[in-house]
């Protein structure tokens, strides 16, 4: 796929501003953050959980646990053309029952990754409260999921791509706006 | 990039690192054993046809979990009830299977090559669950997994099969896919039962009839069965087995201290292998099991995994979902 | 009348090896010489084609009576024209098994009717080829057999084959066994090895048939008679043969084209190796290669073997034996064993003439008076097998696509043009 890039949507230190916000959110929308945990949604959802965790721990010194999951199992997209994607694992070490849960992701998109991220939750326990927290909220929702921590709304076209870089898996911060070439 | 595989015929074409990618990718299933919860929708509208020619219950029904708690249906074609007795041809019974379109098919024959010939003529993926005494590639899969999970590494394992090497399929997979990894095989069994051309299976294979001989520093133990239904030739009175190839406490303790035991199944306790070593710490059958599983739905996953359910925008949707 | 141009005539009988022409006079040959003129003979230009006796080929299956989905007299002989052969024996396993007179007699019929080339019966040595009692044999001569034997099988027991000996012995009729022993070959669809255990395909040890051909020999030295060993695969059986011609024994033995092309490392999972006896280890393989040569071997003979394109479509294990060969034989012979230097033309053209003439007791030379059957073939026409373009019913042949340097061109039988490329 040839993408050509449009402009930048986020630079390293909106991001993270932006984190430190969403954070500080978080900390006051889950009255006293008991129960809190954080699923990180692979792959970009990972590196953003745990920074958010880890500035919740600076600021409240509160910790909260992070986990990882790999939703490939549960996607109802998996294309016919080319290789099964590779699943990767899923890490929740703490147990799911009862908890309040804020699924990280970095986009929210069609809302079927989102969907999907439930799927594979519900199949670990039964969450009290699933929240999610993402990083650019870019339209097109194909089903009703919605987020309830957004650090930026961005309108998009359907052939554009919204592109998050992170340091921890890209060597660069920012968010690009790229749009598709044939 | 991977070669993606097509097929599952048997380990001998496979590479170390496809194996590799395979124990890889049978991680999440082994840690989806452990949900509460187990079905998933991952191959929800795909139908596996399970058609075994031979009988067997523990791998037909491994393989019909597998793929029911991948959301998948099965459809079930068993020997004795078969129209294979009445004389129709493993072609015709085929292809009367593949008329009903199903994503893949999971078989086992009494036949060395069969799961190859269909393979050849139909158009869906063909998982070999046991040929004739050619292969059985998950049974070597799970075995390795097991052995990569217990003794926290697969290569350079010392490695002796204990057995009817000669008519076993088990051994011959297990020799292609340990040789890729470094393992120093020992075959151990009656004269009659491992002859010299079993050599030219992997380099540095040996052969010896004496147990003490065989377990002296084994890593790994894999006990085969004595198996009745592939008749043995020549047909070797069980006290005679016992007396020298039964594996007992005592020869166990030959073996390395943290030696793991390994059977594919199902055990006659008392035969090839003691009871107080099949319910010992050193076994590790119980884990064969769950790892079969998970192989199995990896497997699956692998090759009869794709085509969109419910997705409108497979590209649009690729494009921040698939991370 | 037919001349047959500038060919270099090549005759193991009559030593010659010249460009010469050869006048052919209905059924016979009428003269051999340089530039002969025949002002109303029909012309065959052979220049740059080697001319031949008749080939014959002592080992073949043709499937009538009984088997006809799988061949027939006349595709089965339209085969062997292409295949260079004027002359097939035909082995007696059909339905029923050819151990009578009227059997015998019905496979001459057909032959005249339908034939493209000579067909001469070999009939059964035991009834029903079951081992138990003498076939008809001596009504079956009277009708036109050429050999006895049980092939499909061997001749079931020691007392059995001396018996059979013994009696064709007194008919002059050679005994041809197929030999296998049943308690080694039990169930067995490949040559034990190497591959039989990669594949985990059932192996027959090569002792199977060396055993046999052991017993054999032994039953010729003591009962005198002639012994023909039918597709001999493996230095054992090579080695007893050797030593009975050594000893003076009547003893004969023939060879594949393909046991001394293939072995079992080209075995795979496909019917279309599946042959009995099944291909051989390559130390037995470049034995038989070096018996060719040296003259221990005394034909190449095809054991055309058709069958049935849907029944060798089956696992392996279930196949039933058997390729065909008719048409690659000559070729492989030229390709395998005169082009790489092995034997020399000339020694190639013994084995497919004078070599399987003398097992039958029989001449094969291009001279004045002789049968007017001849093999004109060329040693470098490149050509490509195709088994679907065979008038064989059958496609059974691991040979299909293959490539070839040199080929048969025409094929002369009584005189009439049998087949022509």
């Amino acid at each position: 796929m040839q993408v050509v890039e449009k402009r930048m949507l986020m630079s390293a230190a909106e991001i993270d501003r932006t984190l430190q916000r969403l954070a500080h959110e978080i900390v006051e929308k889950s009255g006293g953050a008991k129960d809190l945990a954080f699923v990180g949604v692979r792959r970009r959802g990972v590196p953003l959980s745990q920074r958010l965790a880890k500035l919740i721990r600076e600021f409240a010194h509160i910790d909260v646990p992070v986990g990882t999951l790999d939703i490939t199992l549960y996607r109802d997209d998996l294309s016919t053309v080319g290789p099964q994607p590779i699943i990767q694992s899923t890490d929740i070490d703490f147990a799911v029952d009862d908890r309040d849960l804020v699924v990280v992701d970095d986009v929210l998109f069609t809302g079927r990754t989102i969907r999907a991220a439930m799927n594979g939750l519900f199949d670990l326990g039964r969450p009290k409260r699933i929240r999610l927290c993402v990083l650019i909220d870019r339209g097109h929702r194909e089903l009703p999921v919605e987020a309830t921590f957004v650090g930026k709304t961005v309108q998009t076209s359907d052939s554009e791509i919204v592109e998050v870089r992170l340091q921890e898996l890209d060597g660069e911060e920012r968010v690009m706006l790229v749009d598709r070439v044939s | 990039m991977l070669e993606r595989l097509q097929h599952l015929l048997g380990m001998e074409g496979l590479s170390r690192e496809q194996i590799l990618f395979i124990l890889d990718q049978s991680k999440p299933f082994q840690e989806f054993q452990r949900h509460p919860l187990k079905k998933l929708a991952t191959l929800r509208g795909k139908t596996v046809a399970v058609a075994f020619f031979e009988p067997s219950t523990r791998t037909r029904i491994s393989f019909t979990t597998a793929a029911a708690r991948l959301g998948a249906d099965t459809m079930n074609l068993q020997a004795e009830s078969s129209s294979l007795k009445k004389g129709e041809s493993l072609i015709d019974t085929v292809r009367t299977l593949e008329a009903m379109r199903p994503d893949g098919i999971v078989m086992r024959h009494s036949s060395s090559g069969a799961p190859e010939f269909v393979s050849r003529r139909l158009g869906i993926p063909v998982l070999n669950a046991g040929d004739g005494t050619h292969e059985h590639p998950t049974q070597a899969l799970l075995d390795a997994l097991t052995i990569r999970d217990r003794k926290e590494k697969l290569d350079g394992w010392n490695v002796t099969i204990l057995g009817d090497i000669l008519h076993s399929r088990v051994a011959r997979s297990n020799i292609h896919l340990l040789s890729k990894f470094g393992a120093q095989i020992t075959l151990c069994g009656p004269a009659m039962w491992i002859p010299h051309e079993l050599e030219s299976l992997a380099p540095g294979l040996r052969r010896t009839t004496r147990i003490k001989e065989a377990l002296d520093g084994a890593d790994v133990i894999i006990v085969l069965r004595v198996q009745t239904e592939r008749i043995h030739e020549p047909p070797l009175a069980a006290e005679e087995y016992i007396l020298s190839y039964q594996l007992t406490t005592e020869r166990l303790r030959l073996a390395q201290p943290d030696a793991l035991v390994l059977h594919p199944g199902p055990m006659i306790r008392g035969l090839e292998i003691d009871p107080a070593v099949a319910d010992g710490p050193q076994c590790g059958v119980l884990e064969q099991v769950t790892n079969g599983l998970a192989v199995r739905m990896a497997l699956l996953y692998h090759l009869m995994g794709g085509a969109p359910t419910d997705a409108p925008h497979p590209a649009k949707d690729r494009s921040n979902a698939d991370d | 009348m037919l001349m047959i141009k500038n060919g270099r005539v090549l005759d193991p009988a009559t030593k010659t090896d010249a460009v010469l022409d050869v006048l052919l006079d209905g059924e016979s040959i009428a003269r051999t010489g340089e530039n002969l003129s025949a002002p109303d003979a029909e012309i065959f230009d052979a220049t740059g084609l080697i001319v031949a006796p008749g080939f014959i080929d002592l080992h073949c299956h043709l499937r009538e009576p009984g088997q006809d989905i799988s061949e027939t007299i006349e595709t089965g002989t339209r085969s062997a024209a292409r295949g260079g052969f004027t002359a097939v024996c035909c082995m007696p396993n059909t339905v029923p098994v050819n151990d009578n007179a009227s059997v015998t007699r019905g496979i001459a019929e057909r032959a005249a009717a339908t034939a493209s080339v000579r067909v001469w019966p070999i009939g059964a040595a035991s009834m029903g080829s079951k081992g138990e009692a003498l076939a008809e044999i001596a009504a079956m001569k009277n009708a036109g057999i050429v050999a006895v034997s049980d092939d499909g099988k061997p001749v079931a027991t020691a007392r059995l084959m001396r018996q059979v000996m013994d009696y064709c012995n007194a008919l002059d009729l050679p005994v041809i066994d197929h030999c296998e022993d049943p308690s080694l070959f039990a169930g067995g669809v490949m040559r034990e090895g190497a591959q039989s255990i990669r594949l985990g395909l059932k192996g027959i040890p090569a002792q199977s048939e060396s055993i046999c051909s052991g017993r054999d020999v032994e039953m010729a030295g003591l009962t005198g008679a002639r012994l023909h060993i039918a597709h001999m695969s493996t230095r054992g059986s090579l080695q007893y043969v050797r030593a009975a011609k050594k000893e003076g024994l009547r003893v004969t033995c023939e060879v594949t084209p393909h046991h001394f092309t293939l072995t079992d490392e080209d075995v795979r999972y496909d019917s279309h190796y599946k042959m009995n006896p099944p291909l051989a280890s390559r130390a037995d393989r470049d034995a038989l290669i070096e018996g060719l040569a040296d003259g221990s071997v005394d034909a190449i003979a095809t054991d055309h073997a058709p069958h049935h394109p849907a029944s060798k479509e089956v696992e392996f294990d279930r196949a039933p034996f058997g390729i065909t060969g008719f048409e690659t034989a000559l070729a492989l012979g030229l390709d395998e064993l005169v082009h790489p230097g092995r034997i020399s033309l000339l020694r190639l053209v013994e084995l497919f003439t004078t070599g399987p003439a003398k097992v039958l007791g029989m001449n094969r030379k291009i001279a004045p008076g002789e049968p007017a059957d001849l093999t004109i073939f060329s040693t470098d026409h490149s050509w490509t097998f195709r088994a679907a373009e065979s008038p064989s019913k059958s496609r059974n042949t691991p040979f299909d696509g293959r490539a070839f340097h040199g080929a048969p061109m025409a094929t002369i039988v009584a005189g009439r043009i049998a087949f022509r490329r």
